[in-house]
């Protein structure tokens, strides 16, 4: 099982990766955290302040119908959305930075 | 570890080919329409069209079945790890809209109103939590079923048994009661669209999901399902874009309710100050009140009821009345509760119903609307936790985590689940369009018409169920015309019965019951996989013979299939009322059990076995105490809820007790081994393209 760093590269190298490692999985963390504290707050804000939010009214819907049936899903998919293209970005990072020479 | 290395496949012209399979095949769904449009033109009777519905769709996922057949272990579990993510996505889409989404959803937002947006919020916002929590690092981890990645990240080779055999009976216990119901959903819609029998139904539903199953394992399935959510998207989306059209003269459904939203309100208004559906409430009203009197009178009632009921048979019989009404007072008294007690439950039940329908209707869009304001605070509350309920199961669902193996990378699995929630989304939010239309056209259309001039659905669809009505409609107050009041509509008739209410031709009724057996097969398909992987890889292969041949593995899933199929067709034809309520608690013990293992596996690396095992066990008792404590026809009390909270909704309080158990008897315990925080650090990091 690849757990470890390849025991044939001096350990700089795998001292190199460790430090990659770490930081990726640092902002991995700072990006879930953030994505889950939106999830959170599209779902609870949406309900809890459901019966405020009906007198506002978009384009015939009162705003709380709109955000239950519509708003709050499409939130959901943008969310997902943004995970998905940003860690292919913090990924490619991480490539780069075990590419560059020592 | 080689399975995680993406198979070395062109994947873009593979990804070219399957579009073109699909693209014909979509051609020709749409020639098979065309082709039945015209021969009901001709005069084909309904009866045929629905045997030709249900007898091409049942051969189509069968040869699917024969074509992706396969005994390769990679292959029969895991698809071989090669599905791009668009069609990884469309198939777990499929796997996920079950009979209940499909046929209920609509219906249950037709008759809750705002409330029922509960669903369409948690189980779109479980998908959050697959993305963000769980999938990548499944997929990551590479392995075959969900209990494999348990074990191994709690306990490893030597200990992992303890924590296996848990995730595997709490993976039985959710996909068992969901797959009853789905194998009764095939069931019913066969026998109201075929005419055949109840039984004959489901075996002939089942045949297909076996084939395709039984000879392809995963790779089959996935391909079945494709096939499955284009027939679902076409059956749903063409009576809504119709309805849409009629009443709002734009062809998107999703864009155009907004208009007919206020219109309904102010019907709405409308109905509650009409003074003749004033009288109908009221007559609703008085018969509520005559139960609740009798209830306060009883065991005297009782007889007296009895033996009113048994004089007027007998002068029925005296007077030699007609042969129909001398029936009638047998009828009632047959159906006369046999004693006080069974009176009280009966006369109870008699009076909630009553009492219902003599309310004036909720407005459709308002939240939460109550009495008073603590009430009103209570709905809300419930919907609150309904949401969660529903996000954190379907977050721990087995047969959903199970698709997260079954694409080429890492990468792919986090944009497949964005297509996953793409094409759930533009099923679900059709959904409340749909329910607003159809009430609208019910509101206005329906109401206010004479009973000589009944439309047709409704004596069609008053007549297929004749124990238990799908839709009603009684003339209470004896005016001859139709009240709101006066409508009895189950939930479940309205996606099917959408075609003829909008008018539609037969064809398009006959579609909308095969995108409903399309629902309920797919759905259907992935639980049987997800269960009998569970009990073939985790308890046959990594328990009991370790050293089986992968010929011998696949086999021994086959027949293991073939057997949990058969089990739960055999239960679902005994109509058993009590799996089918269980299945909105799924969703509660799914995540109360499965989610804070999962997650903590991955984002706490002092989470133990000790934890993981008290985690588990504790977050399903407690969310099981719960259930049976507030559920009065399992024993409990309805009135011994915790903040109110109604029993569907336990995993509210399952899921933090299964986290802090975890988290504090983990943290009494010796930390996890080198070996395993190896395997933690292993799974979080990226793959290298």
């Amino acid at each position: 099982m690849p757990t470890e760093p390849d025991p044939e590269h001096p350990p700089e190298h795998r001292a190199r990766i460790h430090a990659a490692r770490a930081a990726h999985w640092a902002r991995t963390r700072r990006l879930t955290a953030l994505l889950l504290a939106l999830w959170l707050a599209t779902g609870f804000c949406t309900v809890f302040f459901a019966r405020d939010l009906a007198h506002w009214s978009v384009f015939g819907w009162p705003l709380s119908f709109y955000l239950a049936a519509q708003g709050a899903s499409l939130i959901y998919l943008a969310i997902i959305g943004a995970y998905a293209w940003r860690m292919r970005m913090l990924d490619r990072a991480f490539a780069r930075q075990l590419g560059e020479p020592a | 570890m080689n399975a995680g290395a993406p198979v070395p496949v062109k994947t873009r012209s593979y990804f070219r080919r399957l579009s073109g399979y699909y693209l014909w095949y979509t051609a020709c769904f749409g020639l098979f329409l065309a082709a039945l449009a015209i021969l009901e033109n001709e005069g084909m009777p309904r009866q045929w069209i629905g045997y030709l519905y249900m007898f091409a769709t049942i051969f189509l996922y069968a040869a699917i079945g024969v074509v992706a057949r396969t005994s390769n272990v990679s292959e029969y579990y895991v698809a071989g790890r090669r599905v791009p993510a668009l069609f990884n996505g469309m198939a777990t889409a499929a796997d996920w809209i079950s009979a209940a989404s499909f046929i209920s959803l609509a219906g249950t937002l037709y008759l809750h109103g705002f409330d029922a947006l509960a669903y369409v919020m948690g189980w779109t916002g479980g998908y959050c939590l697959v993305a963000l929590l769980i999938a990548p690092y499944l997929r990551k981890f590479a392995q075959y079923t969900v209990p494999d990645f348990l074990a191994a990240r709690y306990g490893g080779a030597a200990r992992g048994n303890v924590v296996r055999a848990l995730a595997v009976a709490a993976t039985i216990v959710v996909s068992f009661t969901y797959v009853v119901a789905q194998i009764y959903a095939v069931g019913l819609i066969a026998s109201r669209f075929t005419g055949v029998d109840f039984s004959v139904g489901i075996f002939l539903g089942l045949a297909s999901i076996l084939v395709c199953s039984f000879l392809g394992g995963m790779r089959a399935i996935t391909w079945t399902q494709v096939a499955q959510y284009i027939i679902i998207l076409v059956a749903f989306l063409i009576p809504t874009i119709w309805l849409s059209v009629k009443f709002a003269g734009n062809p998107v459904p999703q864009v155009a309710y907004g208009s007919v939203l206020p219109k309904l309100a102010k019907r709405e208004a409308q109905l509650a100050q009409d003074p003749r559906e004033q009288e109908v409430r009221a007559r609703f009203q008085a018969r509520a009140d005559g139960y609740a009197k009798r209830l306060a009178q009883l065991p005297r009632s009782w007889e007296q009821g009895k033996v009113e009921a048994q004089r007027r048979l007998d002068a029925a019989r005296a007077r030699n009345a007609p042969l129909g009404e001398v029936r009638s007072a047998e009828r009632a008294l047959m159906a006369y509760p046999r004693s006080s007690d069974e009176a009280a439950r009966v006369w109870l039940d008699e009076r909630a119903a009553n009492l219902a329908r003599a309310q004036a209707p909720e407005p459709h869009a308002e939240p939460f609307p109550g009495k008073t304001r603590q009430e009103s605070d209570i709905r809300r509350n419930n919907f609150l936790a309904l949401v969660f309920c529903l996000m954190f199961g379907t977050a721990a669902l087995p047969h959903i985590l199970m698709r997260a193996y079954t694409t080429p990378s890492v990468h792919e699995t986090r944009v497949s689940v964005f297509w996953t929630l793409f094409f759930i989304l533009l099923i679900y939010l059709t959904m409340p369009a749909l329910a607003v239309l159809a009430k609208y056209d019910i509101y206005t259309a329906l109401v206010g018409t004479s009973y000589d001039a009944l439309p047709s659905w409704v004596s069609y669809w008053a007549n297929v169920d004749k124990t238990n009505p799908l839709i009603s409609i009684v003339d209470v107050n004896g005016d001859g015309v139709v009240q709101l009041a006066e409508i009895a509509i189950d939930g479940d008739v309205l996606t099917l019965a959408t075609p003829e209410i909008g008018g539609l031709p037969y064809v398009i009724s006959g579609l909308v019951a095969a995108g409903g057996l399309a629902a309920a097969l797919s759905t259907a398909d992935g639980l049987l996989l997800a269960i009998s992987n569970a009990l073939s890889h985790d308890i046959y292969f990594k328990i009991v013979d370790p050293g089986a041949s992968t010929q011998k593995r696949v086999t021994i899933s086959k027949l293991l299939l073939l057997a949990v199929a058969f089990i739960a067709a055999y239960v679902a034809s005994q109509k058993p009322a009590d799996i089918l309520s269980l299945v909105g608690a799924a969703f509660s013990l799914a995540g109360s059990t499965l989610f804070p293992a999962l997650v903590a596996g991955v984002f706490w690396k002092r989470a133990n076995h000790y934890g993981a095992i008290a985690g588990m066990a504790g977050g399903f008792l407690v969310c099981l105490y719960y259930m049976m404590h507030t559920t009065p026809s399992l024993g409990g009390l309805a009135s011994a809820t915790w903040f109110h909270i109604a029993p569907i909704s336990a995993g509210v309080f399952g899921v933090p007790a299964g986290l802090a158990i975890l988290a504090v008897v983990s943290l009494l315990t010796p930390a996890p081994t080198r070996e395993t925080v190896g395997l933690v650090e292993y799974i979080r990091a990226p793959e290298l393209p």
